[in-house]
């Protein structure tokens, strides 16, 4: 089962694309979990999903800590803090 | 209650007449602007992407409308934000909330403002001489939103 997973502003820019389904990989359970695992790609994923770096997490369409469950069927987006208005 | 996202300008006199018409309840509209400046951080601003999520956009200000209408007298609300590339002097946010009166009306509106400032999904991007650059969130966001805790 997959979730989607969508990167917007400088994460997108960085990570070149805003959005990915994905195989929910095995022992994935969390956001923090698919933050870590898109971090194993390397390079240009790993350096905008950086551990420690200030981004905010949303779980379909809701923000959420990144201790928050994930599953199959799941949106999950990935953005810096906000800075609309 | 009206929440728009949208990439065309708006006009404040029309959304200020339709909110009010028709209801004699109301005896106060507040009404806040944000414009898109020419200067931020000491750097000059040629102009300026707005990305958003949507969906999640709609729902957040929705979110945030809501948690205002439990604190105070909102009879009528329109909310409008812009997406997309804008330049110096362009109108970015329009909130115009309805009252039974001026206390109300001030605070909601203030309080939308500060909420929407730290949690609708919107991200602007400046042209500056030097290239383009993602705005920073501010600290001073953050606080003008503690406050309503």
């Amino acid at each position: 089962m997959k979730v989607k997973v969508l990167f917007f502003a400088s994460i997108r820019e960085k990570v070149g694309t805003g959005t990915e389904e994905l195989e929910l990989p095995v022992g994935v359970a969390s956001v923090d979990g698919l933050r870590q695992h898109l971090r194993a790609r390397g390079g240009a994923w790993a350096e905008a999903l950086a551990e420690g770096k200030l981004l905010r997490s949303a779980v379909n369409q809701d923000i959420v800590p990144g201790t928050n469950p994930v599953k199959a069927g799941d949106e999950i987006a990935f953005f810096p803090p906000v800075t609309g208005g | 209650m009206k929440i728009s996202v949208q990439q065309e300008d708006f006009d404040l006199g029309a959304e200020v007449k339709a909110i009010a018409r028709g209801n004699p309840k109301v005896g106060a509209v507040a009404s806040f602007i944000g414009l898109v400046r020419d200067i931020n951080d000491g750097t000059t601003v040629g102009a300026m992407t707005l990305e958003h999520y949507p969906g999640m956009t709609e729902k957040a200000l929705e979110t945030i409308l809501a948690e205002a209408r439990t604190r105070w007298e909102i009879l009528d609300c329109t909310i409008i934000h812009r997406f997309g590339e804008l330049k110096p002097t362009d109108q970015i946010v329009l909130v115009v909330v309805a009252s039974g009166h001026r206390g109300d009306a001030f605070a909601a509106c203030e309080f939308l403002m500060d909420y929407l400032k730290t949690k609708a999904p919107f991200w602007k991007k400046e042209q500056t001489p030097e290239g383009g650059r993602w705005v920073e969130s501010r600290d001073s966001d953050d606080q003008a939103a503690e406050r309503w805790k």
